[in-house]
């Protein structure tokens, strides 16, 4: 058990910089996901606190101690690897016990651990099998057991999930925070996936070219995103930036998308952006939750307009309906009886209490 | 019911096929078949000429009979050769050299291999590139100087290898460390890198690594090596000719060559037999390994 820490932690290759100075604090039992488009440095980062890695600068700290020049199998950490890395001539129980063994573990200390872990992951009946004959979820087990017969200070993943098909994807999240929920071990857990990023972290870390975007818990990221990347990367469908600009009509400060809609802003907000240049290029960003049919008797807030969609997309729970307005793609939630048709228009309501306003050129959230 | 039945009486019959591939792969098998037919017979005739021969009396080879029958079979030679000291001296010398230059290959080129295939030191790529083009040399090139190195050796040292069936234990990896260098660096870059960044992480040492998980796991690759070392110093002919002249220092295939064949005078009945018998070993070993070979490759492949 330990936290980690990061200090201007830079990795570069040659002549590309993979990761350009990270400062993250890990603190001892927290789960951390690293999230991320490919390229964007989380695995580098995350082979980097295994020792996998040299650090180019920075320092890497575990439990206190500077292990920027220590071996990975003194910095008493374990990893799960995205295609298993198990051993194919050992049984599953070998496999397990492998880093024990190297250790010179007493026999039944090995045998308990192992017991325990099988027990934990439900994969006793398979102890004596060979990786070959066991299916992806399973084997992905084993790879955790071997991490967790070693009791080490610090789990990592690197895409744990990602060889397996969508269900079992499912499943395996919720046995890893299961297994977090049982064992407290500082875990830090890389993915591509935000899905997976929101529902098994405590605090997600997103990166972007090498960089943090952002460091909050899952809530906080999804309603308080700090910039665009950080806004289009957490959530699906994913929110939609529609062109705007600010107008006072009538003494009250409307956002103007097209020559059709302007929406007076809701009392909080007009006094919140109430500074901002009525020239400055804005967009307004909206979660397709926030975009339904329009109700009889709206909330305050809610500010009806007419769409005309492009697609459906029936879900069974929503339908999600696709239309355009400045160029922009924007995507709604409706509910299934709301009627919406591809080419037919459609009453909407936009909730102005949940908006999001940024600015263009910067992509910097207001 | 009966507008269905008119609508496939109407329908043109087709030729059965099973597939829209099925035309290329019929012509493919009936290639392949002949071909593999064709290599057959070309392989098998010689062996099986040998066979007959060995077994004919010296009357017979000589007489002009038909050469692919047996009219009067015998084993004369068979026990003349495996009751003769001479022979078996040969074959103890074949089997030591071969034995030897096994052992000495595989603890150099399996490490060598390692290093080069994983550690990632300076010039580690050119150093795999370079190790192979040693294999490109050939023998012819090499036994001059190689003999003038021993002799030299000797002339400082007072230790004389030459004509020693030992030296050849010594010469023979010249031949088969660079090939088997290069299967095994083939081999362990076949498998996957987080093999041992997990055995790293286990806390596994460079060379626990080697041990414990690549050597288990190449061992397909490592049979292929030993096979291939084994095979190269049995029937090495030219290092054994120039390196040993004594008798009873000498391998088979020289061994049979020089004792006999008396100036023009070929004992064929006896030289038949000693091929026949000195090619038994490697036939062995090869039923043998090339089981656990392919029981190694399919390892797992089906469950159960």
């Amino acid at each position: 058990m330990a936290d980690v820490t990061l200090r201007k932690v830079i990795k570069r290759y040659e002549d590309v910089e993979a990761v350009r100075g990270i400062d993250l604090d890990i603190a001892d039992h927290e789960f951390v996901v690293l999230v991320g488009p490919s390229g964007c440095g989380k695995s580098t980062t995350l082979r980097m606190i295994a020792g996998l890695e040299d650090i180019t600068d920075g320092d890497i700290m575990i439990g206190g101690d500077v292990v920027n020049d220590v071996p990975p199998k003194d910095r008493d950490i374990a990893m799960v690897f995205q295609n298993y890395a198990l051993y194919p001539h050992m049984t599953v129980a070998e496999n397990m016990s492998f880093g024990l063994r190297l250790k010179h573990y007493p026999k039944a200390e090995i045998t308990t651990r192992v017991t325990e872990a099988a027990r934990m992951l439900d994969i006793t009946d398979l102890i004596d099998r060979k990786p070959k004959q066991l299916s992806g979820g399973q084997r992905q087990r084993v790879a955790m057991g071997r991490a967790i017969v070693r009791n080490p200070k610090v789990f990592l993943f690197d895409e744990p999930l990602s060889n397996l098909d969508a269900k079992l994807r499912v499943q395996m999240r919720i046995e890893i925070k299961k297994v977090h929920q049982k064992v407290h071990t500082t875990t830090v857990y890389v993915t591509h996936d935000q899905v997976e990023a929101m529902t098994l972290a405590d605090r997600v870390v997103v990166m972007n070219k090498g960089r943090i975007e952002q460091i909050g818990t899952p809530n906080d990221l999804y309603h308080n995103p700090a910039t665009r990347f950080v806004a289009g990367f957490i959530g699906s469908p994913a929110m939609n930036f529609i062109p705007c600009r600010f107008e006072d009509v009538g003494g009250r400060l409307h956002v103007r998308i097209t020559d059709r809609i302007k929406l007076p802003l809701p009392a909080s907000r007009a006094a919140k952006y109430q500074s901002i240049g009525r020239d400055d290029k804005l967009l307004l960003g909206l979660r397709p939750e926030h975009i339904a049919e329009a109700k009889a008797h709206p909330e305050p807030g809610f500010e009806p307009f007419d769409a005309v969609p492009d697609v459906t997309e029936p879900m069974g729970m929503e339908t999600l309906i696709y239309f355009t307005l400045e160029g922009a793609q924007v995507c709604g939630r409706v509910n299934p009886n709301a009627g919406a048709r591809a080419g037919s228009p459609l009453r909407l309501a936009v909730d102005l209490n949940n908006m999001h306003l940024l600015n263009e050129v910067t992509g910097a959230v207001i | 019911m009966t507008s269905t039945v008119v609508i496939d009486k109407a329908a043109p019959t087709r030729p059965v096929k099973y597939g829209s591939m099925s035309r290329d792969r019929t012509w493919a098998l009936r290639w392949s078949y002949f071909f593999l037919t064709l290599f057959a017979i070309i392989s098998l005739v010689p062996p099986l000429y040998m066979l007959i021969t060995s077994l004919k009396s010296s009357a017979e080879i000589s007489a002009a009979t038909n050469p692919w029958w047996v009219f009067h079979p015998t084993l004369e030679y068979y026990f003349g050769l495996l009751t003769s000291n001479q022979f078996l001296t040969f074959f103890r010398n074949s089997a030591l050299v071969s034995i030897f230059v096994v052992i000495i290959t595989m603890l150099i080129s399996v490490p060598a291999a390692f290093a080069m295939a994983r550690m990632r030191f300076w010039g580690s790529a050119t150093l795999a590139t370079g190790v192979f083009l040693t294999y490109l040399i050939p023998d012819s090139l090499l036994f001059l100087p190689l003999f003038k190195m021993f002799a030299v050796f000797s002339d400082f040292t007072g230790i004389q290898l030459i004509n020693r069936w030992y030296v050849l234990v010594i010469v023979y990896p010249t031949l088969t460390v660079p090939f088997c260098t290069w299967i095994m660096i083939g081999y362990f870059a076949s498998i996957p890198k987080e093999l041992d960044e997990a055995a790293i992480i286990d806390g596994a040492s460079w060379f626990q690594t080697l041990t414990r998980i690549f050597i288990p796991v190449a061992l397909p690759g490592l049979i292929a090596a030993t096979i291939f070392a084994f095979t190269v110093s049995w029937a090495q002919f030219l290092y054994p000719l120039v390196f040993t002249t004594s008798t009873d220092q000498l391998v088979l295939p020289v061994g049979i060559v020089t004792t006999l064949i008396k100036g023009d005078v070929y004992n064929w009945g006896q030289i038949m037999t000693g091929a026949l018998l000195g090619a038994a070993p490697p036939l062995i070993i090869y039923a043998f390994l090339m089981d656990y070979y392919i029981a190694g490759l399919t390892a797992g492949a089906t469950k159960g």
